[in-house]
């Protein structure tokens, strides 16, 4: 008996030598690919290999624009980058499992704002990026990147500023007898919502009940937040339920109806808004995207305007939602990764062709001047040429955000809960915000 | 070669110097070949099963984080007293009730009836039932998103009109939500427990009818007095995988709000809340201990449920 056991032993062992060789022979497999990237840096003759990963098609097909740019201007150190876009979800769960396991990472990625949390807990597995941030520092919006730093390393560029504005339905309030111009206040809005309501009786806008970009530029600025500089749930203070409180009295006066779809990006918004359906929706600027390829028939229709406050002197602007691109450390070639993504997102080229592209504000404010904004695209046919010359006078009216390690947290309870209750089940938002304050651990 | 079975057979005698090559008698040992031929399960089990198992137990009583991984005791199990986890759990619960209430009588009925001969194109119907639960559930899923859609044109509102009735948003509401989750699993799952119920019922021989027929049984009395009762190992088996479904439910869940969010948390499910917690927040300790508290719970409902069955008791008569 004794015997059978020490061979079954030896099997067992075997067994596992033959396995473990397999997996050896994976990792040679793997290594000599690698090997082979960096011998070729050095070499400057065949292009080194960069993966990246993100879930927006116009993100990839912004970065194979810059790789194949970066490639004729640095023929010294070509690149070939291999990207890929997944669902939002699987990105983001992805990279973390990677990150997490320490094996299976990208060399770049996207991480979208309201995930970076996620990424920043315990030791960042990113590779800080101040030696690429720092000398723009005068050009740069730095709340933008402030968003991707921890203890004063920044880990992430984003690609726009994402400068909250209002689109009115010029028609609709036309016939209304409304001029934009004269809504200063969320007080103009709300009377001027009741009279497009009497005249057209179309609602003045529509509000999300399953995202958050109805509620969080509001609060920003309305100079409070979901979290505060420390990281702390704020979410039901006064100025938070003071928004709240309006939104409910929009839709009680039916000035707001709910979208369609629960929120801003389904297949019915668009349709009902394309139809003019709401005279005014409050979105960031790269909603712009939005109305060129979902709601064609709006064309030459939009006026794009600061958005109203809340007291005389608030903040008209705020920089929403993002998605910042990340150097992991698992890459085997990080500083040609850095050099790549500088002049991809950093430079002034780079930000120019983010406006041609992308159709964002891009996080360069210098660029925004530039008569290369004005050249027609499809965004200045549809929207008109003056732009940016509009955004130029919000420049220094920007309320930030406070992105920390329960941003996910929040912005899951904001999404599921509060919104949802408050505009849909009309509950009292005292109520809604304390309990979901309380719910956030 | 005879020699070398000799030899492995005597193993008593060590002493004898043995010339025969010692790997041959290592292969053709009758002591061994059982354990090699186990042995890629074994080790699959340990390496694919056992080792996440056990990892998943270390990492919930952990905070997972690169870098700062460390104990935190008993803290991952005293949060799960909180809302979303007994709301999911609440969800799970609903939808195991309702599926059990429905996908077992159902397609027990319609398994007779296909067993019947007096039934025609049972060969087409079986087919028919059955390819709903080939299908993928993500694009299942989609559909029934777009036949329950909160527009006029969605065709089950369409169909409210055709009654008087106006509009709803399906998925906005609890019970409407759950009632969309219920049809979808009754149309998926429908084919797959009729196949299970037809599998048991042509195993029951069929002179019992006959000899009941004799003694003057109608069609209910066979029903119920024959078939339901030999149907029992089979029923036993259906009731308990539609409870494990019903708990790791998910997809669905997920296709049906397109993504891990419904309003109010009416489609958050056990395993959707693992996955909000483990992957979307980054707590994959907690997300383990709402795992390894699911597997206690459903350990229990199968031990509670498999003692009503009487699979416990040694068997009567």
């Amino acid at each position: 008996m004794r015997k059978a056991l020490t061979i079954a032993g030896a099997y067992l062992l075997t067994g596992a030598l033959l396995l473990s060789a397999c997996s050896g022979g994976g990792n040679e497999a793997g290594s000599s690919g690698g090997g082979g990237n960096s011998s070729d840096g050095s070499k400057s003759s065949s292009p080194t290999k960069l993966v990246f990963w993100t879930f927006n098609e116009l993100h990839q097909k912004f970065f194979e624009k810059m790789a194949a740019n970066w490639n004729q201007a640095h023929s010294d150190m070509p690149i070939k980058l291999e990207a890929t876009t997944f669902p939002y979800e699987d990105t983001h769960s992805k990279l973390l499992v990677a990150l997490q396991s320490g094996t299976g990472a990208p060399d770049l990625a996207d991480i979208e704002i309201s995930k970076i949390g996620n990424f920043l807990k315990g030791e960042p597995q990113l590779v800080p990026l101040n030696d690429i941030v720092e000398p723009e520092e005068g050009n740069l919006v730095m709340s933008r990147l402030d968003n991707y730093a921890k203890d004063g390393n920044y880990y992430g560029i984003d690609y726009h500023v994402g400068a909250e504005v209002i689109y009115y339905n010029k028609e609709i309030l036309d016939q209304a007898g409304v001029n934009p111009d004269d809504i200063k206040t969320w007080d103009d809005f709300e009377k001027a919502g009741k009279q497009v309501l009497d005249k057209t009786g179309k609602p003045m806008t529509t509000l999300e009940t399953t995202d958050q970009w109805s509620f969080w530029p509001l609060v920003a600025q309305h100079g409070s937040d979901f979290l505060d500089k420390d990281g702390n749930v704020i979410l039901n203070n006064a100025a938070n339920l003071e928004v709240l409180t309006y939104l409910q009295k929009l839709v009680k006066e039916k000035v707001a109806v709910l979208a369609p779809g629960g929120g801003h990006h389904a297949e019915e918004y668009y349709g009902m808004m394309n139809q003019g359906g709401a005279a005014a929706v409050w979105m960031p600027m790269w909603y712009m995207g939005r109305f060129t390829d979902y709601m064609p028939d709006l064309k030459g229709k939009i006026l794009i305007r600061p958005t109203p406050v809340f007291k005389e002197g608030e903040m008209r602007s705020s920089g929403m939602g993002g998605t910042g691109t990340v150097i992991t450390n698992q890459s085997k070639n990080k500083e040609l990764a850095k050099k790549f993504l500088e002049y991809a997102k950093i430079s002034k080229e780079g930000n120019i062709e983010i406006w041609r592209d992308l159709g964002f504000d891009p996080i360069r404010t210098d660029v925004w001047g530039d008569p290369a904004m004005k050249e027609s695209n499809k965004f200045t046919d549809y929207f008109g040429d003056q732009i940016f010359e509009d955004l130029l006078k919000l420049k220094d009216e920007i309320a930030p955000v406070n992105i920390k390690e329960k941003t996910p947290a929040v912005s899951d309870v904001v999404k599921t809960k509060v919104m949802f209750q408050a505009l849909n089940d009309l509950k009292d938002p005292k109520q809604v915000l304390d309990d979901a304050a309380a719910s956030i651990k | 070669m005879k020699t070398d079975a000799v030899a492995a057979s005597t193993p008593t005698t060590p002493s004898t110097p043995m010339r025969t090559n010692p790997v041959r008698r290592l292969l053709y040992s009758r002591g061994i070949a059982p354990y090699v031929f186990v042995l890629p399960f074994v080790l699959s089990f340990l390496i694919f099963f056992a080792y996440p198992v056990f990892s998943t137990v270390v990492m919930s009583f952990q905070e997972v984080l690169p870098g700062q991984t460390r104990f935190i005791g008993w803290d991952n199990y005293r949060h799960l007293w909180n809302d979303s986890f007994f709301t999911a759990l609440r969800n799970n619960t609903r939808y195991t009730f309702w599926t059990l209430l429905i996908l077992i009588p159902l397609p027990l009925v319609l398994a007779v009836f296909l067993n019947s001969k007096a039934m025609r194109w049972s060969g087409f119907f079986r087919s028919a039932l059955f390819i709903p639960s080939l299908t993928s559930v993500v694009v299942a899923g989609t559909i029934f998103r777009l036949v329950f859609g909160q527009t006029d044109v969605a065709v089950m509102n369409m169909l409210r009109h055709a009654f008087g009735f106006e509009t709803i948003n399906w998925l906005a509401k609890s019970s409407t939500g759950m009632l969309v989750l219920v049809v979808l699993a009754t149309w998926r799952y429908a084919g797959v427990n009729l196949i299970y119920f037809l599998s048991g019922l042509q195993s029951i021989p069929s002179d019992l009818y006959e000899s009941a027929e004799i003694d003057g049984a109608n069609k209910w009395n066979k029903f119920w007095r024959i078939t339901v009762p030999l149907l029992k190992p089979v029923t036993i088996y259906v009731v308990t995988i539609s409870i494990y479904g019903g708990y790791a439910m998910f997809t669905e869940s997920f296709m049906l709000w397109s993504g891990n969010h419904s309003p109010n948390d009416i489609g958050l499910t056990m395993l959707g809340y693992i996955y909000r917690e483990g992957i979307e927040k980054n707590e994959l300790g907690f997300g383990s201990a709402i795992g390894l508290a699911l597997l206690a719970f459903l350990l229990a409902v199968n031990v509670v449920q498999l003692k009503f069955f009487g699979l416990f008791k040694k068997e009567e008569d």
